[in-house]
Parts: C-alpha cells; sequence; structure tokens
C-alpha cells in the first residue's frame, strides 16, 4: 500500500496519471524555494516565471495564497481537464503553500467553465466572474477583493500589495499540481522528463478549424520540448491538410507547417515568436484564408480589452478594422504599413499585456504569411478563388 | 539617479497637459494620449528636463502621471 501511494509516476503522464491518495510531506519555505529551483518549474499559466522567485520575493508578512484557474482564454481547456482529472493534485500545492508559508487566507478561483473539486478544510473555492483578462493577476486580485475584474497599474504588484492589502501569491492551477508533485517525488523525478533548460511535462490544449484536420479536440499532457509533430501525430492530426499551428493562444504567434520539427519549449519557440504559454496549440487548415482567420481574432481580443487604457481602447479596435481590411483581396497595400505603426503605437502602452498580447499575434501572422498578404494585396486570395477574386 | 516617466494608464484619460508642458518627451498619439518620443515606453527624464518633469507630474488632473526610479 505504502509503495503504490509513493511510487512516482512513469512517463509523460503525470498530472493526468491516477494518484493515490498518501499523507503530504511538509516542508518549509526555504525547502520549497530550493526544491523548486532545482526542479526548475516555472509558471505554466502563460508567463513562464519561475515558480521559486515568485516565491522568493514574498516578505516575511504572511500572504495570501490563490490558485487561479480562470481560464479565461478560449482554446484553453487544461484547468477544467486538470480539475477533473485530478482535483487533489490542485488543492495540494495549495495545503503544501498555504502551510510552508502559513498564509492568512487560501482561495482558489474558478473560472465558469472549471468543475469545482471537493471542499478541502482551510481552502476557500470561490467562483469568479470570467473574461479573456479577468484571470490576469491583479484583475483576479482586484475581483477578490471586491472590485470589478480589471487589471491594475502594475507599479504596484501583489506580490507586495494583493488580497486584503497582503503579500499575494498567484499560482496557476496546474502549475500548483506540478508543485505537488516535486514535493512528493522529487526535483530529480521532476527533471526526469522535458528539456535540461526547461524541464518537466506541461498540459496541452489541442484544437484545430476543421473537424477533417483533427477528428478529436482534447487536452494531453507532454514532455517539455516535444517536437510539434510529434504533439500533432499523438494528437490524431491529419497533417495533410496542415497550414500553420498557433502557438501560445490568442496572444501567441503561428509556427508554419513547414517548421513542425521545432521543439515546444521556450527555446524552440523563440525563433518564431512564440513561447510554449498556457500551452495552448491551435491548428489552421490549408482551406480557411489565414488572414480571415487572423481578423477575426483580432476583432475578438479588440473586444476583449477591459476598456480602461486608452492606446488599448482605441487602438486594438483600428487594428482589428486593418486587419479585416486586410483579409479582403484588393486591400490596399498601405494597409500593411499602417498596421506596423499602430504595432508600435500601442505595444508596452497599458496597464496589462493584452495590448502587447494582441500585437505579437498580428505581427506574427503578417510574418508568416508574407505570401498570402501579397497575394491580397494583387487582388486575389487562393483559398477560395471562384468567389474570393476581384476584379 | 535616473528617473523615469511612468503613466498609469487605468487612470489616464488623455487630458494632454503633459505632452503640452513636456513635449521634448512627449507627444499626443492617434487619440491625444501622451505617447513617448524616445522610442522607450517610460522615457528616461534628463536632469535639465527634471523640474518641467514635475510640473507636468503636479498638472495631470487625474494624477496618472508619475516620476519612477529607473530600474
Amino acid at each position: 500500500m505504502m509503495l503504490t501511494a509513493s511510487a512516482p509516476p512513469l512517463g509523460e503522464r503525470r498530472l493526468l496519471a491516477d494518484h493515490p491518495s498518501s499523507p503530504l510531506p511538509r516542508v518549509s519555505t526555504k525547502e520549497l524555494i530550493d526544491l523548486l529551483t532545482h526542479a526548475g518549474l516555472t509558471g505554466r499559466g502563460g508567463a513562464g516565471f519561475p515558480t521559486a522567485r515568485k516565491l522568493a520575493s514574498l516578505d516575511g508578512r504572511r500572504p495570501v495564497v490563490v490558485g487561479n484557474a480562470m481560464e479565461g482564454e478560449p482554446l484553453s481547456h487544461k484547468d477544467a481537464v486538470l480539475l477533473q482529472h485530478s482535483p487533489d493534485l490542485v488543492l495540494d500545492g495549495l495545503t503544501i503553500l498555504s502551510d510552508a508559508l502559513r498564509s492568512s487566507r487560501t482561495i482558489l478561483a474558478l473560472g465558469a467553465r472549471v468543475p469545482a473539486p471537493q471542499p478541502r478544510r482551510g481552502i476557500e473555492v470561490r467562483r469568479l466572474e470570467d473574461s479573456f483578462v479577468a484571470g490576469q493577476e491583479t484583475a483576479l486580485v482586484n475581483q477578490l477583493n471586491g472590485h470589478d475584474p480589471v487589471p491594475t497599474d502594475p507599479s504596484t504588484p501583489v506580490f507586495r500589495r494583493g488580497v486584503d492589502g497582503r503579500p499575494t501569491l498567484v499560482l496557476n492551477a496546474e502549475t500548483l499540481a506540478q508543485l505537488a508533485l516535486v514535493v512528493r517525488h522529487g526535483s530529480e523525478w521532476f527533471r526526469s522528463q522535458g528539456h535540461p533548460d526547461d524541464p518537466g511535462t506541461f498540459l496541452v490544449s489541442l484544437t484545430a478549424s476543421t473537424e477533417r484536420l483533427l477528428p478529436q479536440a482534447g487536452v494531453l499532457e507532454v514532455r517539455r520540448g516535444i517536437p510539434i509533430r510529434e504533439l500533432l501525430e499523438r494528437g490524431g492530426t491529419d497533417l495533410t491538410c496542415l497550414e500553420a499551428v498557433l502557438v501560445g493562444g490568442y496572444h501567441g504567434a503561428w509556427v508554419p507547417a513547414s517548421a513542425l520539427d521545432a521543439p515546444l519549449s521556450r527555446g524552440g519557440l523563440a525563433p518564431y515568436g512564440a513561447t510554449p504559454g498556457a500551452g495552448i496549440v491551435h491548428l489552421l487548415d490549408v482551406a480557411t484564408c489565414p488572414l480571415e482567420a487572423a481578423a477575426r481574432v483580432t476583432e475578438y481580443l479588440a473586444e476583449q480589452s477591459a476598456r480602461q487604457c486608452g492606446p488599448c481602447l482605441n487602438g486594438l479596435p483600428r487594428m482589428a478594422e486593418t486587419m479585416r481590411r486586410l483579409a479582403r483581396p484588393g486591400a490596399d497595400p498601405r494597409l500593411v504599413d499602417e498596421l506596423a505603426r499602430l504595432q508600435t503605437l500601442v505595444s508596452g502602452r497599458g496597464a496589462c499585456k493584452h495590448p502587447d498580447g494582441t500585437v505579437r499575434f498580428v505581427a506574427s501572422t503578417l510574418r508568416v504569411f508574407d505570401r498570402h498578404v501579397d497575394e491580397h494585396v494583387r487582388g486575389y486570395c487562393d483559398r477560395d478563388l471562384p468567389r474570393r477574386t476581384v476584379r | 539617479m535616473t528617473t523615469r516617466l511612468h503613466i498609469d494608464w487605468t487612470r489616464c484619460d488623455g487630458h494632454g497637459s503633459c505632452a503640452e508642458l513636456l513635449p521634448e518627451l512627449l507627444a499626443h498619439d492617434d487619440w491625444g494620449y501622451p505617447v513617448s518620443r524616445t522610442g522607450e515606453p517610460e522615457p528616461a527624464v534628463p536632469r535639465q528636463l527634471d523640474g518641467l518633469a514635475r510640473r507636468a507630474v503636479s498638472a495631470c488632473p487625474l494624477q496618472a502621471l508619475s516620476l519612477r526610479p529607473a530600474g
């Protein structure tokens, strides 16, 4: 019985393996920071910040610990799957942190699509209003403090002043589950999967623009650094109708179908301006006009602005309109320059990274589909010739 | 110590007084919001502009502008 309970999961299925319950090891904050530093665990919610450094940035005051399972990105499903399949791992992560840091409150924040776990002593489960930006750290803290779920100026970081005015540690649900596994099975075990510079496994939400391309969308657990091709094959993708892969979601970047050997790791995706982010991988089929698809995403992102910061509130709709015009064959070539100008204009000019993420997506679209942009400027689109040719 | 101009975008309403008081560092964007002329999102304030920068900070009706140590 003890043996079964303490045996670490083998292979790439860790978070989604079956976990027999066993007593939680107790660790001090210092032991936890050392363990996580050696493991090399990074946040799985998108930004990829080293978890040990986040813990080390807290001062001596008793903090509030928040598990972030808001999952506001429509293409992401992994937090829902994790809370469905392995809710105890997420709660274990919260309990470990709560004990080590002697937290004043420990909260699990759930978005609308994420199932609630069984109650556990000491952990408040809160179902919150979700949106694309509501899971952003300061927006989440604002909502937990009873304010609107929108970001605030980052000059006062939540690790200094967050929930109840206390230092607040916000970690994504998957990060918490990974942390619980590291504490149970050790940092060497954690590092035995993945790349030395980007170790461990992660959850990937795999979706596609058509069912023919990917008969079954779903969430897979794979090692960091897995070549994109291997992931897609494992997911059952029909590679013959693949145009490109959007990595990192709507704030992410495209990897063309010609570059499927690229590893899904920070280093491997850097040449494409992408990161593994929150593990979102979305496939675009060859029959869809990529500029049309990108215009729709940009319109969505413009709608999701929290409407607080002038450059985002005004600039994102302008970018979306410009993308929409470019998506029509016969587009004015000056639209490309206008998009470049707008990208510079909104970058870095907001309380959160929503404008920067939108710029990353638009810039990647123009770069990866440059030949397609040329076609539109010359008056046609090879994706739907009979209907779309103009003049 | 170098300071930088920080804009709290959640407060800024595009009133425009900062860009008028500090045209060396700030211009107006398409919508009237201050935009850095230096290419950095938060422009460094040269010593000789320190006084004007302070005036711009106190002139902002929404207290959206502040001076921060560079770092």
